[in-house]
């Protein structure tokens, strides 16, 4: 949109990465003098706002000098040789496809700092919070901007210690189990991904992402394909979740602090998808053939299986705890993304895009909005907060319990709002698979994955009903509505759901050259 | 007439006889410094160490040779090629490291341990490890392995007075001289068929060995691999391991774990790559399956070690260290299959050397805590963190390094090349089993980790750091940073000739 010269554009691509990592080394030294603010914790909550927006406004200007007219080039790149023995080049760049996330990621992030420093984590000193927090943001920013496979694994594996001490060192009940369950199960799929990278690199001879997406799998034998989509694709998997690899993220999300879970949910899980649709997609399409039907299979069965677990959670008596039904929600917004990217058809893929980025927003909001309740009431849990007839957070908290509905309406995939798109066009894809795979199958998918937009309707019905509705007892006390930093940590997230609802070509215009492309052979 | 006497290359030898010859000046320097003035022992062993690891400098620029048969020059009993350059910086740089631990434990075990014998003894066994990788005929293959092993013993028995140091050096020692034996044996075989020691020779000769001969010649292989099998501590010969860690003085069990298994897969890289290399369908997978055993059977004891039991840390990294020798061993099992052995062998450089700044760095925050916690439970460095925030800062990133996780990125990256010599000589079930014992590994490495920030029990002990513990520490901790910004440093072994 504005004209900014290619060095510059490296620079910056260059910066937001590194410099989440050098602000988290800093923020581990003691505050120099004039910026010690009030107390140290105040200073260094302070130095991970200021961070988080440097980079911010680093990825936004990035995304205006980014040249809308060709979404499908590869822009602001850089590529230098780092290890020649191991043919690893630190090769960075940024196109249609990973643009938006990197946007969405900086966004979180900052969002999720700024939310900190007005409400410190409860747990240690916030130091190391910060520091940890600027890792992961490194490390996520990296996986979307690398262009080599070792390089995307590094950036893969960089934010699982991060993940696990926010995790086992700031959150809820069980958070040390839920920790384990969460790093051992991300390492026991990344690790089996990486022999799946080397495989792939190996016999292809190059581990560059671009390199391997022009060569679209032509150096590569089908048995190679098949074994390298598989071993990439339990790692990619494992994080994404796709059922049934999704175990962990029911107790990592309950577990986790509301930070935790944003970023979690946000943008992590969105590494997995990525990988997907920039690794396996290009690199070994007739692996991916062979396999795509199963994982449309496992992503259908996720979408139902999320949502029934969803509406068991949400029934009166079950002890279902809000955290726990978004975390299994995502379980099946993520097998729309699934199930998008199965289709092998630039439809599905641009649906899955959307919906990746649509479940950042609004299971983000969401994450926020459970967070602050827990703050006011004490609890997650829906019998303790519904009571007998509901919460009625519309009279106590009339302006939370609108965002909530808002955000469970979002989810629900209403159309006009962000959630609908991506969903839609993931299940028109599966209406029309891509060549070579069978039409009755993926109508099948389809037809239940369509069912399974209705029990989302359900459940998340249910828990409007029951958070927000309700008979308010007179005596019962006024909840604090939402306060101002809340509104300046929720709002962009609000308006960019109804943004993209009601504009979705500003990413489709984006994502879509850059799938065309990548699914007919590479990226130039 | 042409001489008899071999001319000898005194700049190639340099290395392992600066550290041979200063082990002699001690043991006599001994006699005649007075009690209080012991120390300068020490000083002077350090600096014997540092000038032997100096000297690799001048010996760079080319491959040398000495010791070579009269007749056919080209065939040398010491070569001083890029690969024994690489070992000797691991064996004097680690033993280095060791003698820098080794100073302030001497100063605080009040005389229990005898100055002179120890410096002199760790001074010989280093310069055995030393004169290993350079070794390129069987027979001084063979001393140089029993010279660096037979002061080890000692080493470990060293403290007076001590039962369970005494025990652990006879388990140690006996199981040593067996497989010694059995070594000894199968070079006497490949001798009968061969008729020569020299390796290069060996390569050539035992190819067309009489047919009648083939079962002693194979016999003879394998028999000879048992010997440094031992010394990697591979399973099956991986008990004696734990037992002696923990009997040996802290510093012992550092220098072991780093220089006892480089002189371990040095001596088997030659015998394997060099001398037999005709036999790769009988030693590669033999090996492959020694390095699958090894690394679960390490990493599944290291599992079980109880946080709270006596000496569980040192227990933990002793079980740790034999499971990374697995990992060590798997490149060279990579070496009998693939097309480039070479590159698979600079795997194994790349991890060794990863391991032995990480792993004595480790060991060095042990011996820090060591110092106020006797017991060097792994539950004694819960708080660390609160304690001192800079030795827990680097234990942690000792442990990740170890673990292959960033921020260890050199840890990291010595994990991938291993996996791609795996991978590239086709062996992914090997691949597959080291990826889930990275899986086990990581469970004990990051529970002691995450100790290692929770909140101290009771008001946070202070570690004093003497200053040669400091410069170990500083020594340790700036490599495995360097290398995590360039692991290009170590990983250009694995692009590059060796031999």
């Amino acid at each position: 949109m504005i004209d900014i010269s290619e060095s510059v554009m490296q620079f910056l691509l260059a910066f937001t990465v590194v410099a989440p990592l050098l602000g988290a080394a800093a923020a581990l030294l003691p505050a120099p003098p004039g910026l010690k603010g009030k107390s140290p914790e105040q200073a260094v909550l302070r130095h991970g706002v200021t961070v988080t927006g440097a980079v911010l406004i680093a990825v936004i200007v990035l995304a205006l000098g980014f040249d809308h007219d060709q979404p499908s080039k590869m822009q602001a790149t850089t590529d230098i040789s780092w290890i020649p023995a191991l043919d690893v080049r630190i090769h960075l760049g940024t196109d249609g496809i990973s643009l938006p996330l990197l946007v969405l990621t900086a966004l979180l992030t900052f969002l999720c700092a700024l939310y900190s420093y007005f409400k410190p984590p409860a747990g240690p000193a916030p130091k190391a919070f910060v520091a940890l927090l600027l890792v992961l943001e490194s490390g996520t920013l990296a996986t979307f901007a690398v262009l080599d496979l070792i390089l995307f694994f590094l950036a893969f594996e960089t934010v699982l210690i991060p993940m696990y001490f926010l995790i086992a060192r700031w959150g809820g009940e069980g958070r040390a189990r839920a920790a384990w369950r969460f790093v051992l199960y991300t390492l026991l799929g990344s690790v089996v991904m990486l022999l799946g990278l080397l495989l792939t690199g190996l016999e292809a001879g190059t581990f560059d992402m671009v390199a391997l997406a022009t060569d679209n799998g032509r150096s590569l034998t089908t048995s190679v394909q098949v074994i390298a989509v598989l071993a990439i694709g339990i790692g990619l998997a494992v994080k994404t979740p796709m059922w049934p690899l999704h175990s962990w993220l029911p107790d990592a999300h309950t577990a986790a602090p509301t930070v935790g879970s944003v970023l979690l949910a946000g943008v992590l899980l969105k590494m997995g998808t990525y990988g997907f649709v920039r690794i396996l997609l290009p690199a070994a399409p007739d692996g991916f053939r062979t396999f795509a039907p199963y994982l449309a299979a496992f992503a259908v069965v996720g979408i139902i299986y999320g949502s029934l677990a969803c509406l068991a959670l949400a029934k009166r008596g079950a002890n279902g705890d809000l955290k726990r039904l978004i975390a299994y929600s995502s379980v099946g917004h993520m097998g729309f993304v699934l199930l998008g990217i199965a289709t092998m058809t630039p439809t599905g893929v641009n649906g899955a895009l959307f919906a990746n980025i649509a479940h950042g927003l609004i299971t983000g909001l969401l994450f926020f909005l459970v967070g602050g309740l827990k703050e006011r009431t004490g609890s997650t849990a829906l019998d303790t907060l519904a009571e007998e007839t509901g919460a009625a957070l519309y009279g106590k908290a009339p302006r939370l319990g609108g965002l909530l509905a808002f955000g469970a309406v979002a989810s629900l995939g209403l159309p006009g709002l962000a959630g609908f798109w991506g969903e839609m066009l993931a299940l028109f894809g599966a209406f029309e698979p891509a060549e070579g795979l069978s039409r009755p199958a993926f109508l099948t998918f389809m037809a239940a994955g369509a069912f399974g937009t209705l029990l989302t309707a359900a459940y998340l019905l249910v828990v409007v009903r029951r958070v927000c509705m309700g008979a308010a007892p007179d005596e019962a006390p006024e909840l604090t509505d939402v306060r101002g930093y809340e509104f300046a940590a929720w709002t962009p997230l609000v308006v960019l759901t109804v943004v993209a609802g009601l504009w979705p070509k500003a990413l489709l215009g984006l994502t879509d050259p850059a799938v065309q492309q990548l699914l007919a052979g590479g990226t130039r | 007439m042409s001489s008899l006497v071999q001319s000898v290359d005194w700049l190639a030898i340099a290395p392992p006889t600066i550290a041979a010859v200063a082990g002699l000046a001690v043991l006599v320097a001994d006699l005649f410094v007075p009690g209080t003035r012991k120390p300068l022992l020490g000083r002077l062993s350090v600096a014997a160490l540092a000038a032997a690891t100096l000297m690799l400098l001048p010996l760079l620029d080319a491959d040398r040779g000495t010791f070579c048969l009269v007749g056919d020059p080209g065939v040398c009993s010491y070569t001083a090629d890029r690969f024994t350059l690489v070992i000797q910086f691991l064996v004097l740089g680690g033993a280095l490291l060791a003698a820098l631990l080794s100073v302030t434990a001497l100063k605080d075990d009040n005389r229990r341990l005898p100055e002179g014998e120890y410096w002199f003894l760790l001074l010989s066994s280093a310069a055995g490890a030393a004169l290993l990788p350079a070794s390129r005929d069987l027979a001084t293959l063979v001393v140089a392995l029993e010279v660096a092993s037979l002061p080890a013993f000692a080493l470990v028995g060293l403290r007076h007075g001590d039962r369970r140091s005494s025990e652990a050096a006879l388990k140690f020692f006996l199981s040593s001289v067996t497989a010694t034996a059995v070594t000894l044996l199968g070079i006497s075989f490949v001798y009968a068929v061969t008729g020569t020691l020299h390796l290069g020779l060996l390569a050539e000769r035992i190819q067309d060995a009489d047919g009648q001969l083939g079962t002693l010649a194979q016999t003879g292989v394998v028999l000879t691999l048992i010997g440094f099998a031992f010394k990697t501590a591979a399973v099956p010969f991986h008990f004696w391991v734990p037992d002696t860690y923990v009997g040996a003085p802290l510093p012992v069990a550092a220098y072991l774990s780093v220089i006892g298994k480089a002189v371990g897969f040095s001596g088997l890289i030659l015998v394997t790559v060099r001398a037999f290399p005709s036999y790769a369908d009988v030693w590669g997978p033999a090996v492959a399956v020694l390095a699958a055993l090894t690394m679960t059977a390490g990493n599944v004891g290291a599992l079980r070690q109880q946080a709270a039991r006596a000496h569980s840390a040192v227990r933990l990294l002793a079980w740790s260290s034999v499971g990374q020798a697995g990992y060590l061993l798997v490149p060279i099992a990579a070496a009998a299959y693939a097309t480039e052995p070479q590159r698979a062998i600079g795997s194994t450089l790349a991890y060794a050397l990863m391991y032995g700044a990480v792993n004595l760095g480790a060991f060095a925050v042990a011996a820090v805590v060591g110092r106020t916690q006797p017991l060097n439970r792994v539950s004694d460095y819960r708080g660390l963190y609160a304690a001192s925030p800079l030795t827990a800062l680097l234990l942690a990133f000792f442990l990740l390094c170890l673990a292959g996780l960033p921020p260890g990125v050199v840890g990291l990256f010595a994990k991938v090349t291993v996996f791609s010599a795996a991978v590239d000589a086709g062996l992914g079930w090997l691949a597959v089993v080291m990826a889930v014992n990275v899986v086990i590994a990581l469970v004990y490495y990051l529970k002691w980790t995450a100790l290692l920030f929770r909140a101290p029990e009771g008001a946070p002990a202070t570690h004093r750091l003497p200053a040669p513990l400091t410069a170990a520490l500083a020594v340790t901790g700036v490599l495995g940073v360097a290398l995590s910004g360039a692991p290009q440093l170590i990983l250009r072994f694995t692009d590059t000739g060796l031999f």
